[in-house]
């Protein structure tokens, strides 16, 4: 029993640094543009190879 | 650098048509910040990566351009350039990729609603954090029923605590500052019974968790919070992007208006910043965008948005124009003047003001059950308290039995009940191009028997359209070589039956009379009959026409009528079978009206009716006892279409009248306002029976509550599975119907 003190402030701990992290993402809005979100890693920006000698 | 190959207009994907909208002058939308440029746009048609690729990529090569932008979700473009780069040059590039665009004015509601938004959606991860964590910590207590020792439980019950007070008084302010708004204007809403349960579960804990009792229901509270917080979010999302569709249908109209300064030089400036007494310049094909006197000028006007006149009317010195006249012939000076100045427009803000306080005053379904909720409940929990003092239980066992009944009959599954049918509903109507304006307007639709038509624009395109004859066609051709050289709307209907051909040369346009060229050394005319020399009495018939006469023969008559919408047609019958009556009030001639009215099968119709008219005529329907669904468009529908019991309007609507309506619908046709009757309809129908299984539900559980059987294990099952049950029949698919 006496490893509860530990695992719960533990438990807590984590659930914690996912809801700020959450939070953060809403407030940097992250979440304003979904659609974007997911199109825009299709978008090729690499620039043509070119060759080395 | 070479183009890349996949520059075809519009979408590469082939998801959205390309449109090749006019683009309305953007420069007055430019703002100057922080030693740049800047300028939001609102783009169309853009559906995949390739668009947004295209768009971007196409934007940011300009010279100047620092950042191009575009958000995929809400199609707003965000462009900042330093430099001298013409705005409508931006403007420009992503209409030649094959994107409807139009300039945007971010406006002040918009940034609230998204501030909003983003505080529910934090508030919601908070309640789902303190919920699960609880809830991890209540499974224990539960399962460890008989073995785990008083000291841990409380330890357990206050780390519980810990987490959920803090939680609750988080996620909770929306909830507790409307309660509090409400109960001080003397009134009870949805929030007032999970305030009262949501405090008073966190009050009994905390005094059972300092006692050392067995029972504490901070999990309850706290996932009581977050499943009304979803419902909460999905309608603050659904409302904003509704919000924000129709806004930027008014965006496409004519925003801005071409000022002659004191120098002679014409400048391009938003309709916002004109004051009265300025010099306006509209040149023929221009909408109006202010009202105005007409200083200089002979022209033609079509007014069908103003009127619902669908003739055209002459414009000279002295004429007022209000916004929303499209000028047809000639270009013409005024000199605008105060929107409040003048009766008509006066007359039309006092009934819309009339309009919005009657409709404040309806009670959704929700509030009814909430008023019969209320009552019901609270006293149970008074009842129950008294009976268990009585049948002989210390008042804290008395207590806490009368709180978990307020907890179990929490109002969860009510709070869920309407909202979740509205936005599932109104998201199926988003995606077919109908944006409601407002969450209560399903449940007024629904309610509606009798549906009252504006026709022009409304019934019928706004647009004439020939009248072929038989033999007419070369006639109709030698026609349209005059008619190819005027923006007229009755010269486009010619020229639209007639199709591509020669146009002639020198053609002379004579406002308010008609055009006249010389071909082949023959005088031709086409215009009004006497213009075209034809006899008086053929022309006393008030209905559209045209004349055409080559030299000395004798004038040909073309007829036209305002074309119906597709779908018109079968209207009256649709309607009929949904059993709901049909009436046209509009303010065009009687002989157009009773023509349309005939067509249609519509035997209640009519014609020549003002403003004040038509706000009249519905409240004379309102004593009657009918419940009207107005439709129309133009200005002079705006007052009736607040003073209706619900109302709908056409994308292409003045934005008064689109502001004074419950719904916008976008589309030539008329099956949308069918779509959205069924859907209303259908809307109302799950709403009744969610509140039925919600009702279902206390049935059940007020008697195992009232008993005393309510631990914190049955009152979670009991609240979760209701709010899941009520969920899922909001989401359920529509039933094919017809």
């Amino acid at each position: 029993m006496e490893m509860l003190a530990f695992l719960i402030p533990v438990a807590l701990m984590l659930g914690l640094v996912g809801l700020a992290a959450f939070i953060w993402s809403v407030r940097s809005g992250q979440f304003d543009d979904p659609d974007g979100a997911a199109a825009r890693i299709l978008i090729d920006e690499d620039a043509p190879a070119t060759l080395r000698d | 650098m070479t183009q890349p190959a996949s520059l075809s207009p519009g979408c590469p994907s082939g998801l959205a048509p390309p449109e090749r909208a006019p683009s309305n002058d953007v420069s007055a939308f430019v703002r100057w910040e922080a030693g740049q440029h800047s300028l939001q746009l609102s783009v169309r048609g853009a559906k995949c990566a390739g668009c947004l690729g295209k768009i971007e990529r196409e934007v940011g090569a300009l010279p100047g351009v620092t950042q191009a932008r575009l958000n995929l979700s809400n199609g707003r473009m965000d462009v900042q350039w330093k430099g001298a780069l013409d705005a409508n040059r931006i403007a420009g590039t992503i209409s030649a990729l094959g994107y409807g665009v139009a300039p945007f004015a971010p406006d002040e509601a918009d940034s609230e609603a998204q501030r909003e938004e983003r505080s529910l959606l934090i508030a919601m991860a908070v309640a789902a954090f303190a919920a699960a964590n609880i809830m991890l910590l209540s499974v224990s207590i539960w399962s460890g029923h008989d073995e785990m020792g008083e000291t841990t439980r409380r330890v357990m019950h206050a780390i519980s605590g810990a987490i959920a007070l803090p939680a609750a008084l988080f996620s909770g302010r929306v909830f507790f500052r409307s309660a509090w708004g409400a109960l001080k204007r003397g009134r009870a809403n949805m929030d007032v019974p999970i305030s009262l349960a949501v405090s008073l579960a966190l009050a009994v804990s905390v005094a059972e968790t300092i006692r050392g009792g067995e029972h504490a229901y901070f999990d309850a509270a706290v996932m009581l919070l977050f499943f009304l917080l979803i419902g909460r979010f999905l309608d603050a999302r659904l409302r904003r992007r509704t919000h924000a569709a129709a806004h930027d249908l008014a965006a496409l109209q004519t925003r801005t208006v071409t000022r002659l300064g004191m120098d002679g030089h014409t400048e391009s400036v938003r309709a916002s910043d004109i004051a009265a007494g300025d010099t306006i310049l509209l040149a023929p094909g221009e909408r109006l965008a202010v009202d105005m006197d007409v200083t200089d000028g002979v022209s033609e006007a079509d007014e069908s948005l103003v009127s619902g006149e669908s003739l055209p009317r002459a414009v000279a010195a002295g004429t007022r124009l209000f916004a929303g006249t499209v000028n047809l012939t000639q270009p013409v000076r005024g000199r605008a003047i105060a929107p409040a100045s003048d009766s008509l427009l006066a007359d039309i803000g006092r009934m819309l003001e009339a309009g919005e306080q009657r409709r404040s005053t309806y009670r959704r379904i929700a509030d009814k059950a909430v008023s019969l909720y209320i009552p019901l409940v609270h006293t149970t929990a008074a009842l129950t308290f008294i009976g268990w003092l009585v049948a002989g239980a210390g008042v804290r066992e008395a207590l806490m039995i009368a709180v978990s009944t307020l907890i179990i009959t929490c109002p969860c599954a009510l709070a869920l009940a309407a909202p979740v049918v509205q936005v599932v509903a109104s998201g199926r109507l988003f995606a077919r191009g109908v944006f409601l304006r407002s969450g209560d307007a399903l449940e007024r639709i629904a309610g509606c028997g009798h549906v009252v038509f504006d026709k022009t624009g409304t019934l019928t395109l706004g647009e004439p359209e020939l009248l072929r004859e038989a033999g007419d066609a070369a006639l109709l051709g030698r026609a349209a070589r005059l008619a190819r050289a005027s923006r007229h709307p009755l010269s486009r209907a010619i020229v639209a039956a007639a199709g591509a051909g020669e146009v002639a040369a020198h053609v002379s346009e004579h406002p308010g009379l008609g055009l006249e060229a010389d071909i082949d050394g023959v005088r031709c005319r086409l215009g009004s009959a006497e213009w075209a020399g034809a006899p008086d009495d053929a022309a006393s018939t008030a209905r559209l026409q045209l004349w055409y006469a080559e030299g000395d023969a004798v004038p040909h008559r073309f007829v036209f009528e305002d074309a119906l919408r597709p779908g018109a047609g079968a209207i009256a019958g649709k309607l009929a079978a949904r059993g709901i009556t049909l009436e046209i009030l509009s303010g065009d001639r009687e002989q157009a009206v009773a023509e349309t009215a005939a067509t249609l099968g519509v035997r209640e119709w009519r014609a020549g009716a003002s403003p004040s008219q038509k706000a009249a005529r519905l409240e004379a329907l309102r004593e009657e006892g009918r419940k009207v669904l107005m439709i129309g468009d133009g200005l002079n529908d705006a007052a009736s279409l607040s003073l209706a019991h619900a109302s709908l309007a056409p994308g292409g609507a003045m934005d008064v009248s689109q502001s004074a309506s419950d719904a916008v619908y976008t589309g030539a046709g008329l099956d949308a306002i069918l779509t959205t009757i069924d859907a209303a309809r259908n809307a109302k129908r799950r709403m009744v029976q969610n509140f039925s299984l919600a009702a279902a539900y206390n049935l059940i559980a007020v008697p195992i509550a009232v008993a005393g059987f309510a631990t914190p294990l049955v009152a979670a099952i009991a609240m979760s599975a209701s709010s899941i049950i009520v969920t899922l029949n909001a989401l359920r698919p529509d039933s094919r119907r017809r």
